[in-house]
């Protein structure tokens, strides 16, 4: 057996292989430790946990050999660095967070591991989840183990969840876990060729996930199949007394949703998806995704989600005004960073200054001005009521249409740096991702194709609330017809 | 005091009205925190009832606390106030070290309870109502100690979640006894309720006090608020201070500047708090943690049903009902734990009677040892037991006030003591008429002047007689029998 | 809107982030041309529309009255910056 091969498993069948005791968890474990070890290039991860790894894994096999293994049993898995594990340090990127060991573990990750998954550790991502490269880090940038043909620069994951994607799309681990409050899970998933999925606002907790936006931040998956995704959704989902947001609705058998055709179902393709400039391999791909779905036997129709345009500044007015909010307890007192001053604001200021990034402090700033005070109705309340306007959109849109098939991002993965010095541009990544996270609706991205360029691209597929079940098995049309199978060369081993 | 009834205050340049609000945030009687599971008692040792969530750890979320919310209903139906059926809880943001989350959780647009009044009643007899503004639901802040260090501040997140009530007051008060009295009645209701212990030395009741100071019927001007005041007499030392403060700087040429004042208590006078120097700007909104609350008309129905009898209402039925003065109801009626003393006591007794004794002995003994009605060494029951054996002819009025006075030393029943001492009244005629006879001998000059018309000096035969039983013979008998021997002839 | 210097000294200081003086300028145009790019949604008529707090269309599930938290000092302190006893310290703040 070489190298990387189990750790290349899905996890469907890496499953049937640990039941059937044909490979055991700590084989498993230890071929996807030593892919992160040979993938430092990456920086995919902020924290390797190898020891809890080995431990975990070992439990597993325990468990294995009682047969009483959970969903995931002896999955190695990654996890966002924004999700607290208890004992094991938690920095979601920032340096604000230093030292700060929290003694929790999130509900999302526990649930993982009381199925048997095992954490390889903790990736790396946008600071505070503010970001769609993975550039924003603390820790520098996450890089994306696809590049383009013929060309040996490097290229961003995507963000926020940009180290989820790298260590799903590289086959460090088997999947992962991401957020997704205006497209993190999925605009990575497309940047890297996998499947991510955002589930409707409410399925997974947010307690113990140091939140950014709390009105938009979305625990979800990752991994490297539609199946695979919707069994990690299974495990992570499920009412949180804890979380007062948490949904009270019973949680399905998501990957049993996924087979069958789509007859009697019917697909909307949003006109005002079209934007200018969307290369032409973006839109064909889109084209010919519809094709696919009708060929599954599903009635396309278009639909018009007029709003549209403008949830993009709604988001950039709703996420920073929560934001600035959210990250006021990082003030230097109860743990994390402090920059020593004799004065108690003093102390605030430096420790503040000191711990945030640019892009985290430009983004609390924006979000203090619009709630501030006379600018709180013309910005905040205004972007409530468009977001409510964009929520109506979906609803009327969901009572002609079963599911809206829309490209991810409107390009293939983009180059480090690329758009750095432009926040605007940046944000523009998360067109066709933002408003799901505004009307709180179910989407996935699932990898559909290449760029002209030999980057991956993928198709998005959002349902009603709680539909997951139809997100699903449209995305595993997707899926077959797509026969995505293209995987990036392991440069990153020093193999290219 | 101006003809209509309101108390001016008399400057340099003429006559000036105060104008004054209260805000009074008052604890949530409830085992929990308003949004985490750690305890609410006093007095812990610092951080000890603490959660995560309380310590703003990352990730962490609030719950409300089902009681917290059927207190402020409670509380808010007590005070005659409409309840909202949706509610909003919205993030008030600021830095301060024991405010963990840089935010507190408080309710800014839509309250649980709006407007609502309180009557209160004033030494002169008058009464007046005072209008809430309304009621809602917020986390206290955690404790600074600035003296435990030379340049540290130490905090304390005990606090940090308790959920208060913050009851707003229209500015309908005119002098520092009307926003005494106002305290002093809201927090007997809360009482009543259960809804808040009123402990005010703990912190369980404080208020802050907007102040200005106008001409009278003149536009309202601007006011200070004057923070944290534990106490009814701390509340009315900062209203005199600042409407003269106000009222001097005004006729100086100056002018009142809104602001946060702190009442230095040992000097009595206010100051500017230093901290609260610049401009707020709070930016509240709603709190995305947090859904809107829904009420259940069924909730608030229940409670509305299991409302106690509250002060007002209980004192008009001690003068309809029990036949008292309206002043004694409302002594009785004043502290939860003195009506309901006197209720127990008068369980099957005579009312006046048994106010007469809470008002004067009992309470008399009770000042005299610095000591409330919750801590007295006699229990209602046991007044009830000494009132009976007076009730009987056991004992006489004045052996009762010297059983009763036992009583308090020595925590003992009325029985035991009147048993014990040999207290027991004389009944016996003969006996008395003894002590009538030898009376009689020693003053062979009054019984003169009786017999020649001065009836009134019967009475101090009596007086005499009592005397030589030791208090022991009863009255009725040697007056009866006194003007037998006396009069008949 | 354009997000002039004295402004973006204020946000900073509500926000409590350090800002140098150098930077106010830059600040000021990235700010201002965010809050450019986000007026478009003036264009929206928003006219009798309820605002939007949050997708999830229930109410809030209270928690029954009972201490179940909270008692473990240690946890709530473990990773304070400045420890003085089972207090948290800081630079002293003048009322």
């Amino acid at each position: 057996m070489s190298a990387g091969e189990l750790a290349g498993l899905g996890i469907a069948e890496a499953r049937r292989r640990l039941a059937a005791r044909e490979i055991s968890s700590a084989e498993l474990t230890a071929d996807c430790l030593a892919a992160v070890e040979a993938a430092d290039a990456l920086n995919a991860f902020i924290l390797k946990t190898p020891e809890t790894a080995t431990e975990m894994a070992a439990a597993a096999d325990a468990r294995l050999a009682r047969g009483d293994g959970g969903l995931l049993e002896g999955i190695p898995l990654a996890i966002k660095d924004l999700f607290c594990t208890n004992g094991i340090a938690t920095t979601t990127a920032s340096r604000i967070l230093d030292g700060f060991t929290p003694p929790y573990e999130s509900t999302v990750t526990e649930k993982l591991f009381a199925e048997g998954a095992v954490m390889v550790g903790k990736t790396n991502m946008d600071e505070f989840a503010m970001g769609s490269s993975s550039e924003t880090s603390a820790w520098g940038p996450v890089i994306n183990p696809w590049r383009a043909t013929g060309d040996n620069s490097q290229r961003s994951p995507g963000g926020s969840s940009g180290g989820s994607a790298s260590a799903v799309a590289a086959g460090l681990a088997l999947g992962a876990t991401g957020t997704d409050t205006g497209g993190s899970i999925r605009q990575p998933a497309s940047l890297t060729g996998i499947v991510g999925c955002k589930p409707t606002y409410g399925r997974c907790s947010r307690w113990g996930v140091v939140a950014f936006s709390s009105s938009l931040d979305h625990p979800g998956p990752m991994a490297r199949s539609v199946e695979d995704t919707a069994l990690l959704l299974q495990a992570m989902s499920g009412h949180d007394p804890k979380d007062s947001t948490s949904a009270d609705v019973p949680v399905p058998d998501f990957a049993a949703a996924i087979p069958g055709d789509l007859k009697g179902l019917k697909i909307g393709i949003p006109r005002e998806y079209r934007v200018d400039g969307m290369p032409d391999a973006v839109e064909t791909l889109w084209s010919t995704g519809a094709d696919w779905l009708r060929a599954a036997g599903a009635e396309v129709v278009d639909i018009s989600l007029p709003h549209t345009k403008y949830a993009l500044p709604t988001y950039y007015i709703v996420a920073p005004a929560e934001a600035s909010s959210n990250l006021a307890r990082y003030d230097g007192v109860r743990y994390g960073l402090r920059v020593a001053q004799a004065d108690v604001n003093d102390m605030y200021a430096a420790t503040r200054r000191a711990g945030f990034g640019a892009e985290v402090r430009r983004r609390v700033l924006i979000g203090t001005y619009v709630l501030s005070a006379g600018y709180y109705d013309a910005y905040y309340l205004k972007a409530q009521q468009v977001r409510r306007l964009i929520l109506r959109d979906f609803e009327e849109a969901f009572e002609r249409v079963d599911a809206i098939l829309t490209p991810t991002a409107p390009e293939a993965a983009f180059a480090i740096g690329a758009k750095s010095d432009d926040p605007i541009a940046m944000y523009l990544n998360d067109v066709f991702t933002v408003p799901g996270d505004l009307s709180g609706v179910p989407g996935i991205s699932v990898p559909a194709g290449l760029s002209a360029e030999g980057l991956p691209l993928g198709l998005q597929v959002m349902a009603r609330a709680f539909d997951e079940e139809t997100m699903f098995r449209v995305a595993g049309r997707i899926e077959d017809a797509a026969g995505f199978d293209a995987k990036p060369a392991a440069w990153w081993r020093g193999e290219s | 005091m101006s003809a209509n009834g309101q108390d001016l205050i008399q400057g340099a340049s003429g006559e000036w009205e105060v104008v004054i609000g209260l805000e009074v945030h008052a604890q949530v009687a409830s085992a929990s925190k308003l949004f985490s599971g750690a305890d609410t008692s006093f007095g812990a040792p610092p951080n000890s009832q603490v959660s995560l969530v309380d310590a703003a750890m990352p990730g962490m979320l609030p719950v409300i606390n089902r009681i917290c919310v059927e207190q402020a209903v409670r509380t808010g139906l007590g005070l005659g106030a409409a309840i909202n059926r949706v509610s909003i809880f919205d993030r008030k943001n600021y830095f301060y070290p024991d405010l963990p989350a840089g935010y507190q959780i408080s309710q800014f647009k839509n309250p649980i309870v709006g407007e609502g009044e309180v009557e209160i009643e004033l030494a002169d007899g008058r009464t007046q109502t005072v209008g809430i503004e309304r009621l809602h639901l917020e986390q206290d802040a955690g404790k600074s100690l600035h003296d435990q260090h030379p340049n540290l501040t130490y905090v304390d997140l005990n606090r940090a979640g308790v959920a208060l009530m913050e009851i707003v007051s229209k500015p309908d008060m005119r002098s520092a006894e009307e926003a005494g009295a106002y305290l002093r009645k809201l927090r007997a209701i809360l009482r009543y309720l259960g809804t808040c212990d009123g402990n005010m030395q703990e912190g369980s009741m404080r208020a802050d006090v907007n102040v200005s100071v106008r001409r009278p019927g003149a536009e309202l001007g601007t006011r200070t608020e004057t923070k944290n005041l534990n106490s009814v007499r701390f509340v009315e030392q900062a209203i005199h201070y600042e409407a003269r403060r106000q009222v001097d700087l005004i006729e100086g040429g100056g002018q009142v500047v809104q602001q946060t004042r702190l009442l230095d208590t040992e000097r009595g006078i206010t100051r500017e708090m230093r901290s609260k120097e610049e401009a707020h700007d709070y930016r509240y909104f709603p709190d995305p943690d947090l859904l809107p609350l829904e009420l259940e008309e069924e909730m608030i129905a229940r409670i509305r049903s299991e409302l106690p009898e509250l002060p007002d209402a209980k004192r008009a039925r001690y003068v309809a009902e029990l036949g008292l003065s309206d002043y004694d109801a409302g002594v009785l009626v004043a502290e939860k734990e003195t009506a309901d003393f006197f209720e127990t006591v008068a369980a099957g007794r005579e009312a006046k009677t048994v106010a007469n004794w809470v008002m004067g002995d009992f309470f008399g003994q009770l000042n005299r040892s610095g000591l409330d009605v919750a801590d007295s060494p006699v229990s209602a029951a046991q007044l009830g037991g000494l009132l009976d054996l007076l009730d009987d002819g056991t004992i006489s009025q004045r052996i009762a006030k010297q059983v009763f006075e036992t009583m308090f030393q020595s925590g003992e029943d009325a029985r035991t003591i009147v048993e014990r001492e040999g207290l027991t009244q004389v009944s016996d005629s003969s006996e008395i008429e003894a002590l009538i006879d030898t009376v009689i001998a020693e003053n062979p000059d009054r019984v003169a002047e009786i017999r020649g018309g001065k009836d009134k000096l019967v009475g101090w035969f009596v007086g005499q007689v009592m005397k030589a039983s030791q208090g022991k013979a009863n009255p009725q008998l040697v007056n009866q029998l006194l003007r037998d021997k006396l009069l008949a002839g | 809107m354009s997000v002039d210097k004295a402004t973006v000294r204020r946000i900073a200081h509500l926000a409590r982030i350090g800002v140098e003086e150098e930077e106010l300028e830059g600040l000021s145009g990235e700010l201002s041309s965010i809050l450019n790019w986000i007026e478009q949604l003036h264009e929206v008529d928003t006219e009798n529309v309820p605002p939007l707090a949050s997708v999830n269309h229930a109410t809030l599930l209270p928690r029954e009255d009972v201490v179940n938290d909270g008692g473990d000092p240690d946890a709530v302190l473990a990773n304070a910056p400045e420890r003085h006893d089972d207090f948290f310290a800081v630079p002293k703040v003048v009322e």
